[in-house]
């Protein structure tokens, strides 16, 4: 399965079809869709980088509504416009209304059944592990200067720490910020050496 | 009508709920108060069931919230449960359009400013910044799966979980193995979902 075709354009139906594995494994929502996009959309396929799905997880955060359907549609604009669009997010929501529509309709108290439970709190630890390791290759590839490293441990830690709760849309906008100043800065200092 | 009051109501929630999952609670807290087929119980089962199946959190709690009205408008009438179908998918599907449009939007924007100075430099802060963004989801999510603070007062040998970190480092290692890291994610899910029913028992987890 590992054959990288990044020119040819999907067909609508992979599109669907991959973002309905993505929607049927992501446990935990979010950022946990994170590993399994890399593989469908990045490794497998070449539709969108590295460097685009953070773009994307960005525009997502400060956009109203669910990161995995922002996601979704982007990539799927991206490759097939409007209809692209439409098929992959119509294949990242389908597999999730119908495990709830027939869980609610025929399952009563299906969370509370003790293997569902313990395969759950496995499959949370393998979440974290699977989150971790695209932190880590995301580190290695996309992050490199020094200014880089600040704005990253700089999110980090506002969001990890417990004593204000600050929300991802000001780390957000303030790192685009940064971002803007420096290369004012920087074409600034570029223009006057020259 | 209740399909005209579920799209008004869950388009306005994928229109101001930014930030994912559990940002829609609040305005589902609200919902429940206004409308009687949905009540606070339902409220807590449907955050168990949302968080125990796969898929967007979102999504999961507005088909279930969807499904709930249906059944309790439609209730008696034969087909209750076709119809709970029905009116989970009005707002499932309103709850998507807000972002569907405004990323459609976003993306053509996004497509004529790329190339501009501005776009580009707010996307070299933006970037590590949302990297920082995932390495605290996954801070939090090894936080809760390794650690029970309840017990830091009372045993505090028993804050690591033993259990859990065994599996979090055996699937560490498995997912950077030469071998098997090509694996497809579902792979090592699916693993550890059958340690945790072996370990659970073996354990006798509650």
């Amino acid at each position: 399965m590992e054959t990288n075709s990044p020119k040819a354009r999907p067909t609508l139906w992979q599109l669907f079809t991959a973002f309905m594995r993505i929607g049927a494994f992501t446990f935990g929502g979010g950022y946990a869709m994170l590993p399994m996009l890399e593989r469908e959309c990045v490794d497998k396929t070449g539709w969108t980088t590295r460097e685009e799905l953070l773009d994307y997880f960005a525009i997502g955060q400060c956009t109203p509504g669910v990161i995995a359907v922002n996601t979704a549609t982007f990539i799927g604009k991206k490759q097939r416009g409007f209809r692209g669009a439409f098929a992959a997010t119509f294949g990242v929501v389908l597999p999730s209304f119908v495990i709830i529509c027939i869980l609610t309709a025929l399952l009563t108290g299906f969370q509370s059944i003790r293997w569902v439970r313990y395969a759950l709190r496995g499959i949370r630890v393998a979440v974290g592990v699977l989150i971790l390791n695209t932190v880590i290759k995301l580190i290695k590839q996309k992050v490199s200067s020094g200014f880089d490293y600040l704005l990253l441990g700089a999110a980090f830690f506002i969001v990890v720490q417990p004593f204000i709760d600050i929300s991802p849309v000001f780390v957000v906008t303030a790192a685009a910020l940064c971002g803007i100043v420096r290369g004012l800065l920087l074409r600034r200092s570029g223009k006057e050496g020259a | 009508m209740i399909y005209l009051i579920l799209i008004y109501e869950f388009f306005k929630i994928g229109l101001f709920a930014a930030g994912g999952g559990l940002a829609t609670l609040p305005f589902l807290t609200a919902l429940a108060d206004k409308y009687p087929w949905l009540t606070s119980e339902m409220l807590s089962q449907m955050i168990a069931i949302s968080e125990s199946t796969p898929g967007p959190l979102g999504i999961n709690m507005a088909t279930y919230a969807g499904y709930m009205a249906g059944m309790g408008v439609f209730e008696g009438r034969p087909m209750a449960r076709l119809l709970a179908v029905t009116t989970a998918a009005t707002a499932t599907a309103s709850l998507v359009a807000p972002s569907f449009i405004i990323i459609l939007i976003v993306s053509r924007m996004l497509d004529r400013y790329k190339s501009s100075r501005l776009v580009e430099d707010a996307f070299t802060g933006l970037r590590p910044a949302v990297a920082g963004l995932i390495g605290a989801a996954a801070w939090s999510v090894i936080g809760t799966s390794l650690f029970d603070f309840s017990m830091v007062r009372t045993d505090f040998g028993a804050v690591l979980l033993l259990p859990e970190t065994v599996l979090f480092i055996v699937t560490l290692v498995l997912t950077n193995l030469k071998k098997l890291k090509k694996l497809h994610p579902i792979c090592f899910i699916a693993f550890a979902a059958a340690a945790g029913v072996a370990l659970g028992y073996a354990c006798g987890w509650e």
